[in-house]
């Protein structure tokens, strides 16, 4: 009499849903890499012009900027869900929510961490960074933002319901972004100094695997504490 | 068809901000059966429709689906529910016709064509292009009601089901209140106005108010070792 | 039957009732201890033949570093405990190491940089020890922080116990990191507070002085927790009644 709704189905459904509404809001998507491309301009500013100090300190300011520019767009991850009732609706399926909250982190990603992605080696001519450093920093990226949008959703997931979650997301979710920081700009300073770096991408993909495995399991959970409110 | 009732309530309680909203309420839903929840502002009927929905936890009591502890059966529990409460879970970025699609398809299959059809149920014919911030808050809840023409859920649990409609979509609601309830399902509301349908049970929430220092006594009560 | 230890223990009134009849001795315990590691630590432990007497920071930075690490580790259990169990003193017991951990790890740091002014000649060096301690502070403060941000008790402690559960399958990742990042970056000749060269007579009063300290987190936890209960409690009638005396 009723009819299973399978989980692939009901991830691509939601996947589908907010790729529509991630496109449809265009602007939203450029604000993150608006934000990459300033701090970016500001380093100069701040530092130093030459070419030599830069070209050392380009991997490490890559990173740190990517982190915060995703970091500043977490809070949207569920906030339209919430306030317009849905996420009520997709946490009374009878399916658990495991999938959804993957959907939601994959579109997220694809929305707001690879574009970071993308641009990021242009950034790099910026800030002198060696051609050396290029595809690493395109890797590491690749990698590291997807593990930060996972562990990011945990922290959106808690502060949902919070009118004015949005510097508490950042408080709560940085000192847990400490060891993707750490192997993302070591990848990317190793392949400089001409070392091997696929070692440290390793370790990062090892990353996202956990994050994908384990941090949804948080995210259900605080989603469903911040519906239950 | 057995006479087992859809959803039994036993000794229900709820807490909220260490205030008891109601307490001791006994009631049996069966199939067929239309259920107004009364009571006024802030006697608790969001808190009820939410604790049966298990979005929000019972201190006291215990919930049945089908004669089984409703936390042992939630996946059954889950499957023939369908709930729509104060936020209709529109998308202000997706048309009407998007919207629906998207809440259908969440827990059935549903066409194109099921889907146009249950928005002209709800007179939004003309509309299904009309992207969400278009849509008045009237309309946005209309595209809610639309999901009870696609559902095969048998429980239907509504707060406020009337407010966004006129004299003629009531009228439209309550035939399919009756049409559901006919084919063996059950509807549990809340509403302000009073309901021109005429075979409605009631709970009135006024029946289930805690004495005055009810709680202190169950803490007491607790904590005599 | 066999459970009904267990929901004693998640009551209030049983807890705060029980443990009125410990607070006195453990107080007792934790400042005979304290007291003897002090007067042994800073009059007759000998000097350190490098450092001179600012070592002598030890005898208060190691036993608070210890336990801020532990108390993480408290308040994360006793959150899971209280998710799990829906036992509200266990919410308690989570609240309060929050505040504690991150006093210790406040007293940590702090103790570290003044070891570090006469030691290295600067305040702040990025150790892996210091660095990784510094993330743990962030840790509790984010905990500390998101309970204070809900006005529902209940959320915000749900809320706090998943963070804090988070955390913990966080932090021996961290703390890997922030030791191979350090590696990384300076080779190993900073290699400060090496336990194993640590003279006998400095060990005994440090072992001593980590005895007193957990004795006092102890203590401190217990504290705060019966503070908890009567303030959460307080509508109640037993509570009432305490207070009236």
């Amino acid at each position: 009499m009723i009819t299973e709704v399978s989980l692939f189905r009901t991830f691509l459904v939601v996947l589908q849903c907010d790729l529509v509404i991630g496109f449809r809001q265009r602007g939203d998507m450029l604000n993150p890499v608006v934000f990459f491309l300033m701090v970016v301009t500001m380093m100069p500013l701040g530092i130093t012009p030459q070419a030599n100090t830069l070209a050392g300190l380009a991997p490490g300011l890559l990173w740190v900027v990517a982190l915060l520019a995703c970091l500043l767009s977490l809070n949207s991850l569920f906030r339209a869900d919430f306030e317009d009732g849905s996420l009520e609706q997709l946490i009374l399926r009878p399916q658990s929510l495991y999938f959804v909250v993957i959907a939601k982190v994959i579109a997220h990603w694809l929305t707001i961490g690879l574009p970071l992605t993308l641009v990021a080696p242009l950034l790099g001519i910026l800030l002198s960074l060696p051609a050396e450093g290029v595809v690493p920093l395109w890797l590491s990226l690749l990698l590291g933002t997807m593990t930060l949008s996972l562990i990011g959703g945990i922290g959106a997931a808690l502060t949902v319901s919070l009118s004015k979650g949005g510097l508490l997301l950042s408080l709560i979710i940085m000192p847990l972004y400490v060891p993707v920081l750490i192997f993302g700009a070591s990848s990317v300073r190793f392949a400089v100094e001409g070392l091997p770096y696929l070692g440290t991408l390793a370790v990062l993909g090892t990353f996202c695997a956990l994050a994908l495995i384990l941090a949804p399991l948080a995210t259900v959970g605080a989603l469903k504490m911040s519906v239950q409110e | 068809m057995s006479i087992v009732p859809l959803l039994e309530l036993q000794q229900l309680q709820c807490v909220r901000d260490e205030r008891v909203l109601f307490t001791g309420i006994d009631y049996m839903i069966n199939s067929g059966d239309i259920v107004q929840i009364e009571g006024p502002n802030g006697s608790g009927k969001t808190t009820l429709l939410r604790t049966l929905i298990q979005l929000f936890p019972h201190d006291e009591g215990q919930m049945l689906w089908q004669g089984h502890p409703v936390s042992h059966v939630r996946y059954d529990f889950l499957s023939d529910l369908l709930f729509i409460g104060h936020l209709p879970g529109v998308k202000k970025t997706l048309t009407s016709r998007e919207n629906l699609n998207f809440l259908a398809n969440l827990q059935g299959y549903y066409t194109a064509e099921q889907v146009d059809e249950a928005l002209v149920q709800v007179g939004l014919y003309g509309y299904e292009e009309v992207i969400g911030y278009q849509l008045s808050a009237g309309q946005s809840r209309r595209i809610a009601l639309a999901r009870l023409y696609l559902t095969q859920a048998r429980l239907w649990i509504l707060d406020e089901p009337y407010t966004a409609l006129d004299a003629q979509g009531i009228g439209k609601l309550e035939m399919l209140f009756i049409q559901h309830v006919e084919q063996g399902g059950a509807v549990i509301f809340t509403s302000h106005q009073p309901s021109n349908l005429s075979n409605v049970k009631r709970l009135s929430l006024l029946d289930y108010r805690p004495q005055a220092s009810h709680y202190e006594m169950q803490e007491e009560g607790v904590d005599d070792y | 039957m066999g459970w009904q230890w267990f929901h004693r223990l998640g009551s209030p009134r049983w807890f705060y009732e029980k443990t009125s009849r410990w607070m006195f001795w453990l107080a007792l315990v934790t400042v005979v201890l304290l007291i003897v590691g002090t007067v042994w630590g800073l009059a007759f432990a000998p000097m350190d033949s490098k450092q001179g007497n600012s070592y002598r920071i030890i005898f208060i930075h190691v036993p608070t570093a210890f336990l801020a690490l532990a108390g993480y580790y408290v308040m994360a259990i006793a959150g899971a405990v209280g998710i799990i169990w829906q036992i509200k003193l266990s919410y308690m017991v989570m609240r309060s190491a929050a505040t504690i951990g991150a006093v210790l790890t406040f007293i940590a740091l702090l103790t570290g940089a003044v070891w570090g002014k006469p030691t290295w000649g600067t305040w702040w060096v990025w150790d892996a020890r210091i660095t990784s301690m510094l993330v743990l502070f962030f840790l509790y403060l984010g905990v500390i922080a998101l309970q204070g941000a809900y006005q529902n008790g209940v959320t915000a402690n749900k809320a706090s116990a998943i963070l804090a559960l988070v955390g913990t399958v966080n932090i021996p990742i961290i703390y890997k990191s922030v030791d191979w990042w350090f590696t990384l970056h300076q080779p190993a000749t900073l290699k400060f507070m090496g336990e194993s060269s640590i003279d006998i007579s400095m060990a005994y009063p440090l072992l001593v002085m980590i005895s007193g300290f957990y004795c006092l987190y102890a203590w401190l936890m217990l504290h705060w927790t019966r503070a908890e209960i009567v303030e959460s409690e307080q509508k109640t009638v037993w509570v009432r009644d305490l207070l009236k005396g």
